[in-house]
């Protein structure tokens, strides 16, 4: 219930008609992403796409309640955190391919069977990983872009 | 046809883009130019492309509206600008003249030469168990270029934070804080 008290904040962001419609679609869109990035192998998407969406979600929450209500959900340490853990996982499902040979071998002895969700090997664990990355990676870079400002006394 | 039409659209929202006296509208035209792109790839049978344009220009909407909004950012028409027309008109030329030559040796539009796609189109749904070719090609067969691109990313990442980063080295007459 900690959380709660930047979405009430009326000093905060924008204006209640945003705020209510942000609280009304947000879990919606990051649905959204999760959905394209675990059908990234069945149907149009993958994991940069599903990444974007996700990052798109916490950058809604940023605009219409403040900084506060987006770094309660997502703290910085927690997205830098992400950003290194997808890439290292990425690089990680591309090492254990030499356990059968070459670099990034689909490793997996049974592929599955197509168009179902567990399918296709190691494609829907790099999806997760690039997605991981992407997103806090985006993330991060929207946080350093608009908050940080720069003032310059001598002008 | 309709692909002419979006990319009619698209030349003049670029050409307005640069002409604009105001940043934000200058912005919002881009962003229109993103959409016509992203229309462009779904009429020409990309969804996968579609979708990542299409989020990726919202994203990068949101950060140039709150990059350009407060800020007076200084917009210089004035300037060495015989000197520039010239080099733009000579490389303009230049690279029209080349692909002009150029152009008549690749194969028509909609009609490649398929020597290597041939076989990822063949054998991605058995070799790799994927329902969608697109992520079977570049997380399985070309899945090194994807780790490159992703190397792209994360050192773009990083080198953004050290440069903006608030701790280290400052000037003295300047002083940074956080917007709301």
């Amino acid at each position: 219930m900690t959380r709660d008290k930047y979405i009430f904040d009326d000093t905060k962001g924008m204006t209640l008609i945003v705020k209510t419609i942000t609280r009304l679609t947000v879990g919606l869109i990051l649905l959204y992403g999760i959905y394209i990035l675990l059908h990234g192998h069945v149907s149009p998407g993958g994991g940069f796409a599903g990444g974007v969406i996700i990052a798109l979600s916490f950058i809604h929450i940023m605009l219409a309640f403040g900084k506060d209500a987006a770094f309660s959900r997502l703290s910085k340490e927690t997205a830098a955190f992400f950003e290194g853990f997808g890439a290292l996982a990425f690089l990680a499902i591309a090492t254990l391919g030499f356990m059968g040979g070459y670099f990034f071998l689909n490793f997996f002895q049974s592929k599955g069977e197509p168009f179902r969700l567990f399918s296709a090997g190691i494609i829907p664990l790099c999806n997760i990983a690039i997605s991981m990355k992407v997103g806090a990676g985006l993330f991060s870079i929207f946080v350093i872009l608009v908050l940080l400002k720069f003032k310059t006394k001598g002008k | 046809m309709i692909v002419y039409i979006l990319l009619i659209m698209m030349i003049i929202g670029a050409i307005a883009a640069i002409e604009m006296k105001d940043l934000i509208s200058s912005v919002i035209v881009v962003g229109a130019v993103g959409l016509a792109l992203s229309i462009v790839f779904l009429v020409l049978k990309a969804p996968d492309l579609a979708i990542t344009q299409l989020v990726v220009e919202i994203l990068c909407l949101i950060i140039l509206i709150r990059a350009t909004l407060k800020k007076d950012l200084p917009f210089s028409t004035t300037g060495r600008w015989f000197f520039n027309t010239t080099v733009a008109v000579v490389f303009a030329v230049t690279f029209l003249i080349l692909g002009f030559f150029c152009l008549h040796e690749l194969p028509h539009f909609g009609y490649p030469v398929m020597k290597v796609a041939k076989f990822y189109l063949d054998a991605g749904l058995s070799r790799t168990g994927a329902a969608n070719l697109v992520a079977s090609i570049i997380l399985d067969f070309r899945a090194y270029d994807t780790l490159g691109e992703a190397t792209v990313l994360f050192t773009a990442v990083v080198g953004v934070m050290a440069v903006m980063r608030k701790r280290g080295r400052k000037k003295v007459d300047e002083e940074i804080g956080e917007n709301d």
